[in-house]
């Protein structure tokens, strides 16, 4: 199901924007009346733009005390009733784990952005890099799933906040826009459409009456519809274990039963969520594998490849998380080898490996942060490994 | 024939009855507290369901699961900023928060100074029993000196906070303290909360007799309602400066604080409307439209 974008958050037109900014525009334009937030470089100018921006839309910027506080007051003002999203960088996102627990465990529909910088720790706090992608998948404790959306433009920086919006609603869990420090300042053109052509997913609000509602209870997609806050269903959230009710339970059997349903109702729907371009696979010599900023350097490595008469072809990762295993098995079969190039030391080509299983040879071009990588390095792992 | 009277607690439409019995133990005041919530609903009239009740983690944090309104049990600390964002989001909900000293001024205590700092409209009752009580009896910001706690197996030496002192500093509008013996006092100051906009503050002394008055030889939780009578003072306007607790010395109580300070949301309304004018967009709440 879904809807129009309400026009009051709209920006219709041209712009020229960076990708942060861009990327407050389609929260806005998502429905996003609520953030919280803290400053941290490189990802402040999002709450900036918010912050300027939400009183001629309708809602509320608050700055809080620290990216913990700001990471579950998005979740209060979800309960409230809002779409609600916070914003941050590593040592930021680094606090926001626990939270980020409790909006899987109460299947919270929230955003977070992160505008990936180097570390670890203070690490470079200018400077670019996409070592989150682990920490994002695995980041706070205990078994969960999430969606995590990767940007390589200004323009996808919008689109993609709007998807993150529409699939935390869809499936009631937190989402991430996984930016990196040059896609979140660089500036393109960025194209706003008319609110009548922007799709957005309502909150699945519960049509059971107060006294018959179970806030757990699953429908077939496995997610649960939500209370209205306010309205007499009384329901209770916790991040202990629970049953359907949303009571305490701490058993081993209503553990199983939720957790594994937390997991399942993403890796179930994972071939709906998941988006990625491919393009020249069939029988080529290499498929160059990479994601966000990275995947502009690796376009080139392959355009210079394809230049000295190698077959290489393209797969870029737009949803990093579910990540695509059955694609990427596929893409294994089609091609003779892989090259996988991201700004760390080795986080989503562990994931290719996984899901290529040997099957064919996949070269890791790494890079430790700070900037992008050189087209020549990743062309250099082209040549080697598709020779 | 005669006919037997029929008991009916004042709390028992507000409880989840079929979560009953709690976790709380024999002589703890915490049941005692939510008594007193109740009675304080029913007194000043509160529509239940526009109530909404946040806990963190902790024997107190425990208060949201039982009682049957919209009620959320956070994360250890972090109840305020949640019902920060609830409230700010959704501004005709009443928000309370209900929690420990452990989980408000230990690790919850950077949001609480921030809390009260931005007069969030907020009720906080904080359910001070001297200790880390669900995890097995460690000493908290709250514990006074010379007990044992079992981190402190040899006696604490650490200062304490006095909480009304560092609430009042940190901008509370309204700022009392009772304990567990004084039901009816703490359902009024809980009632006079719920007229007070902003953010209001009440701490409920109370005993934790497994953990803290056993450990210590004070006795059961009787010995405990029994030492509160005798060592507490009613003294309403006291500068609280001047409430320190100790182990076995006077417990001030009363009302501390009742000023009038404009909250959170009266500010950002009168800034925007200032600087925008007719371009400011005030919305009754956040909520999301489509």
């Amino acid at each position: 199901m879904s809807m129009h974008a309400d026009p009051a958050g709209v920006l219709t037109g041209s712009h020229f924007l960076d990708g942060d900014h861009a990327c407050c525009e389609g929260a806005l334009a998502a429905g996003a009346r609520f953030s919280a937030g803290y400053p941290i470089t490189p990802s402040t100018e999002v709450v900036e733009r918010f912050a300027a921006r939400i009183p001629t839309v309708g809602g509320t910027f608050i700055q809080m005390e620290d990216e913990l506080a700001a990471s579950i007051a998005i979740q209060g003002a979800v309960w409230g009733g809002a779409k609600a999203f916070t914003v941050t960088s590593g040592p930021g996102f680094s606090l926001m784990m626990e939270h980020i627990g409790l909006a899987a465990m109460t299947e919270c529909p929230c955003v977070f952005v992160d505008v990936q910088r180097g570390g670890p720790s203070t690490g470079l706090p200018t400077l670019s890099a996409q070592a989150d992608m682990m920490q994002v998948r695995w980041g706070s404790h205990g078994d969960y799933e999430v969606i995590a959306l990767c940007p390589n433009s200004p323009q996808e920086c919008f689109d993609l906040t709007i998807q993150a919006f529409n699939l935390a609603e869809q499936y009631r869990v937190p989402v991430f826009v996984m930016l990196d420090e040059v896609v979140g300042h660089m500036t393109e053109k960025v194209v706003i459409p008319p609110p009548e052509e922007i799709e957005v997913t309502p909150r699945r609000y519960t049509t059971v009456p107060p006294g018959e509602f179970k806030p757990y209870q699953p429908r077939e997609d496995l997610v649960p519809d939500m209370p209205h806050t306010g309205a007499g269903y009384n329901v209770h959230v916790t991040g202990l274990t629970h049953d359907e009710r949303g009571y305490p339970n701490m058993t081993p059997p209503v553990q199983d039963k939720l957790v594994r349903r937390l997991q399942e109702k993403i890796i179930k729907n994972a071939d709906q969520i998941c988006q990625f371009e491919e393009e020249a696979i069939d029988g080529s010599d290499c498929v160059v594998v990479s994601y966000g900023i990275t995947s502009r350097v690796a376009q080139r490595a392959i355009e210079m490849a394809r230049d000295k008469g190698v077959k290489v072809g393209k797969f870029r990762l737009i949803t990093a998380w579910p990540f695509p295993e059955k694609k990427m098995k596929e893409i294994a079969a089609r091609t003779n080898s892989i090259v996988v190039a991201e700004i760390n030391l080795g986080q989503m080509v562990r994931e290719v490996e996984r899901a290529v299983a040997g099957e064919v040879p996949v070269r890791f071009v790494g890079h430790a942060g700070g900037s992008v990588h050189k087209p020549e390095d990743i062309l250099k792992a082209i040549m080697e490994v598709a020779r | 024939m005669t006919t037997l009277p029929v008991h009916t607690n004042v709390a028992d439409p507000f409880l989840r009855t079929e979560r009953i019995p709690h976790i709380w133990c024999p002589g703890c005041g915490i049941g005692t507290s939510v008594n007193s919530f109740a009675r304080a609903l029913v007194d000043a009239k509160i529509d239940v369901n526009n109530l909404s009740i946040v806990s963190g983690i902790g024997c107190t944090g425990r208060v949201a699961g039982y009682v049957n309104l919209d009620s959320f049990h956070t994360t250890h600390g972090r109840a305020l900023p949640f019902a920060t964002g609830l409230k700010l989001a959704n501004p005709k909900l009443n928000v309370v928060v209900y929690s420990g000293d452990g989980d408000l001024f230990a690790i919850g205590g950077n949001h609480l100074i921030h809390a009260a700092r931005r007069n969030v409209d907020l009720k906080v009752i904080c359910v001070n029993n001297l200790i880390y009580a669900m995890t097995g009896g460690q000493t908290a910001p709250t514990t006074p000196g010379d007990v044992v706690t079992s981190t402190n197996p040899h006696g604490t030496y650490d200062s304490s906070f006095n909480l009304p002192y560092l609430v009042e500093a940190a901008g509370a509008v309204y700022v009392a303290r009772w304990t567990t013996f004084h039901v009816r006092q703490m359902a009024r100051a809980m009632q006079e909360m719920f007229t007070k906009k902003g953010f209001c503050f009440l701490e409920v002394i109370s005993p934790c007799p497994t953990l803290y008055q056993r450990r210590n030889k004070m006795g059961d939780g009787l010995d405990t309602m029994i030492f509160y009578k005798e060592h507490s003072k009613v003294k309403n306007g006291c500068p609280t400066s001047e409430v320190s607790l100790s182990k076995s010395g006077e417990i001030v109580v009363g009302k501390f604080v009742d000023r009038e300070r404009a909250d959170y949301r009266d500010l950002m309304h009168e800034k925007m409307h200032d600087t925008l004018g007719d371009r400011y967009v005030e919305r009754e709440a956040c909520e999301c439209e489509i």
